[in-house]
């Protein structure tokens, strides 16, 4: 719990972490009013306000006795007078390298499990498995624009749209099937990722989000309003299903045998569900290995560099445009792709699920998890969509649903409280040395030149 | 010799303040250079106009023949022009071997091993850092490795800007020997920008003095060291 360190003690003693309390507790209660405490309804067409007040209560009674707990065990632990502080990093930061150094092992271990969960669990599992993947998907994706190559892209969702639109269109205007889509959406959104990467080229940071943005937010209007070709509002229906070689997941097809009959095994709708995890498993999986790969490659760190210093990268001949523009066009093309997934397996789109709460869950997701860090991204995740359904695990609290937004905002809050540099912050150098095994931080005390023996006259 | 950067009547401004106001330097194959002046009189502006960013307004940068002016700056630097900038501006989360690697993108890979033996030999203290993270260097070593990485794309002009900057006397008695190695073993032309002028001037074969924007003074070395305007403008008091 490092990063409760920032809110320590105001005060010395007893008296001091009474005050504390008494000051979250009174937190609690302004944040809780509102939000707990008073509940619209609708009744035959009017909105009435009830109160729960007795909630509230509750809520702040258990945020000030929690804070007074608190403070009274880190007084305990606080380094007493005399006593050395232990110096080096903290239990978390140790289990953040050594999940990075060992992040092939943890991969193939996650790599397999991911693998049998279809085999072992309901179909409810396999469709949370479906969309963890499809979010670790976004996550990789976006992890090359804003943690390689450190463009901050608010406007993510609209390369998500226009894949999944693409899929849309030509599935129930041209007549194409899924696979056949899949690359043209992946190509589609690259090129809507070149089209946003060159008016934004001498943009960086806050200037580039709020231009991202707005694309995000235009795309989403577009849908909306377009109405002859994208059915605005009301969305694209019927887009079919994808198929395995021809084989559909269906009982009974009028154009051939379906997968089940082709197998001679008996129709069961959880092979559909099965199919469609390996789908975006296997889609996510390729943006992974493409980041991997990218990252050894020249272009990769280029994108590394690029988020370093942009001056420094123009100093060495590198140019930062085409550089820049590849990083949203292939960021923008595996959001496509990922589009192109949630189109087929839905089966039908609407602009409402492309708005900017889902760009920013996608970024969250980046930066929860670390940004840069693959395993990161997958662990965020699991922990927001987790988050997502957390209300229908705990259904037999009661309406706890209602609460989502709060308690999504409130583990958001102490993942950065206590990982402010995301879950797994932690580089690995692209390139290794035989022998070594990782980058010798501060290992070497930084002494300067002055102390090395024999270089100097 | 043959000339190798002709930069004559250059004019650059930011925004409506004229940083360069009609500067001309040429410097020759083999040469050491250096330009001297104190803050704010336009010789960093006057490598980056060399390098494209900010562009000239007025005037011309002949490099090998070939003008210049108007490149963009990565494609300058493919020429063979390559700059340690102001600063230093090392990739600071990346390692050393992944910074020099950086500077190897415009070169053939198939040099790559050699030059970066090269850069470790001039440098012994990179190779013994080669896997740590930039940033967490001393300041001497972090321009070790922004000579370095300049190096990897194997320049026939090496422009330096303020490479003493912020370092220990006896560090950048050790830099600026190095700057000479580069230039006698390895025939790299180095243009040097800087504010230590007593050991700028004793290393370089020739001189510009420069203020508020233009040259005032030029001659070899000795010349200018010995000049008393120099002397009482740059280095009185410092050594």
């Amino acid at each position: 719990m490092a990063g409760f360190k920032t809110a320590a003690l105001p005060r010395e003693g007893l008296s001091g972490a009474f005050l504390s309390a008494l000051a979250t507790a009174v937190v609690v209660l302004v944040l809780t009013i509102p939000t707990v405490g008073l509940k619209t309804d609708e009744s035959g067409g009017s909105l009435i306000v009830t109160r729960h007040f007795d909630t509230v209560a509750w809520l702040v009674g258990l945020a000030f006795v929690g804070r007074l707990v608190m403070s009274l065990f880190m007084a305990r632990r606080a380094v007493k007078p005399g006593e050395q502080k232990k110096a080096g990093p903290s239990a978390m930061d140790r289990f953040a390298a050594a999940v990075a150094r060992n992040g092939t092992k943890i991969g193939a271990v996650g790599l397999v499990i991911a693998v049998l969960l279809p085999f072992v669990t309901s179909n409810y599992l396999i469709d949370f498995g479906t969309n963890v993947l499809i979010y670790v998907m976004l996550g990789w994706g976006l992890n090359i624009v804003v943690g390689l190559a450190g463009l901050l892209d608010l406007g993510y969702v609209a390369f998500y749209a226009v894949g999944a639109y693409t899929v849309a269109l030509l599935a129930t205007n041209v007549g194409l099937g899924f696979w056949a889509c899949l690359p043209l959406a992946g190509l589609f959104a690259a090129a809507f990722g070149v089209v946003l990467g060159f008016p934004v080229l001498r943009l960086r940071g806050d200037y580039l989000a709020i231009v991202t943005l707005g694309f995000g937010e235009i795309i989403r209007l577009v849908l909306l309003n377009w109405q002859n070709v994208t059915n605005g509002p009301n969305g694209i229906g019927g887009i079919p299903r994808p198929t395995l070689f021809g084989l559909p997941f269906a009982a009974h097809s009028a154009t051939g045998p379906t997968f089940a009959e082709f197998f001679g095994l008996e129709f069961s709708p959880s092979q559909r569900f099965i199919f469609l995890y390996f789908v975006i498993l296997a889609l996510a999986l390729l943006t992974n290995f493409f980041t991997i790969r990218m990252r050894r490659l020249p272009v990769g760190r280029a994108w590394e560099a690029l988020r370093e210093d942009e001056i420094a990268c123009r100093a060495i001949g590198i140019n930062a445009t085409n550089i820049k523009l590849s990083a949203f066009a292939i960021g923008a093309m595996f959001a496509g792709f990922a589009g192109s997934f949630f189109a087929t397996r839905l089966g039908f789109i609407s602009p409402e699920s492309f708005t900017f709460t889902e760009s920013a869950t996608i970024l969250a997701i980046v930066v929860l998890g670390g940004m840069g860090s693959q395993l990161g991204v997958v662990l965020a995740a699991i922990m927001l969509v987790s988050l997502n359904e957390a209300g229908r695990w705990f259904s037999f609290l009661g309406d706890i649903a209602l609460y989502r937004p709060l308690i999504y905002g409130g583990a958001m809050v102490v993942i950065m409280l206590v990982r402010p540099r995301g879950l797994l912050a932690h580089r690995q150098p692209s390139i290794l040395l035989h022998g070594s095994d990782g980058p010798k931080e501060s290992l070497v005390p930084n002494d300067g030149l002055a102390a090395s023996t024999g270089e100097l006259p | 010799m043959t000339r190798i950067l002709d930069v004559s009547g250059l004019h650059t401004y930011y925004g409506r303040i004229q940083a360069l106001k009609g500067v001309d330097v040429v410097v020759d194959k083999g040469e050491i250079v250096t330009l001297i002046g104190a803050n704010g009189a336009g010789k960093s502006t006057l490598l980056m106009t060399i390098c494209g960013k900010p562009r000239a307004t007025a005037g011309k940068i002949i490099y090998d023949g070939q003008d210049i002016t108007h490149m963009e700056t990565f494609q300058i630097v493919r020429q063979g022009i390559a700059q340690s900038p102001e600063g230093r501006r090392i990739f600071s989360r990346m390692t050393v071997l992944e910074n020099l690697q950086m500077g190897a993108t415009t070169g053939n890979p198939a040099d790559f091993d050699g030059d970066l033996e090269r850069v470790y030999t001039l440098f012994p203290r990179l190779k013994q850092r080669q896997t740590q993270r930039s940033g967490t260097m001393s300041g001497g070593e972090q321009q070790m490795l922004a000579i370095g990485r300049a190096l990897m794309s194997r320049p026939r002009l090496l422009l330096l800007d303020e490479p003493s900057l912020g370092l220990a006397p006896l560090v950048v008695k050790q830099i600026f020997e190095v700057i000479k190695e580069i230039n006698e073993q390895q025939g790299v032309t180095v243009f040097l920008v800087e504010q230590n002028a007593y050991h700028a001037l004793k290393l370089a074969h020739r001189g510009y003095v420069m203020k508020t924007g233009s040259i005032t003074m030029s001659g070899t070395g000795k010349e200018l060291l010995a000049s008393s305007e120099v002397r009482s403008a740059y280095l009185e008091g410092g050594h």
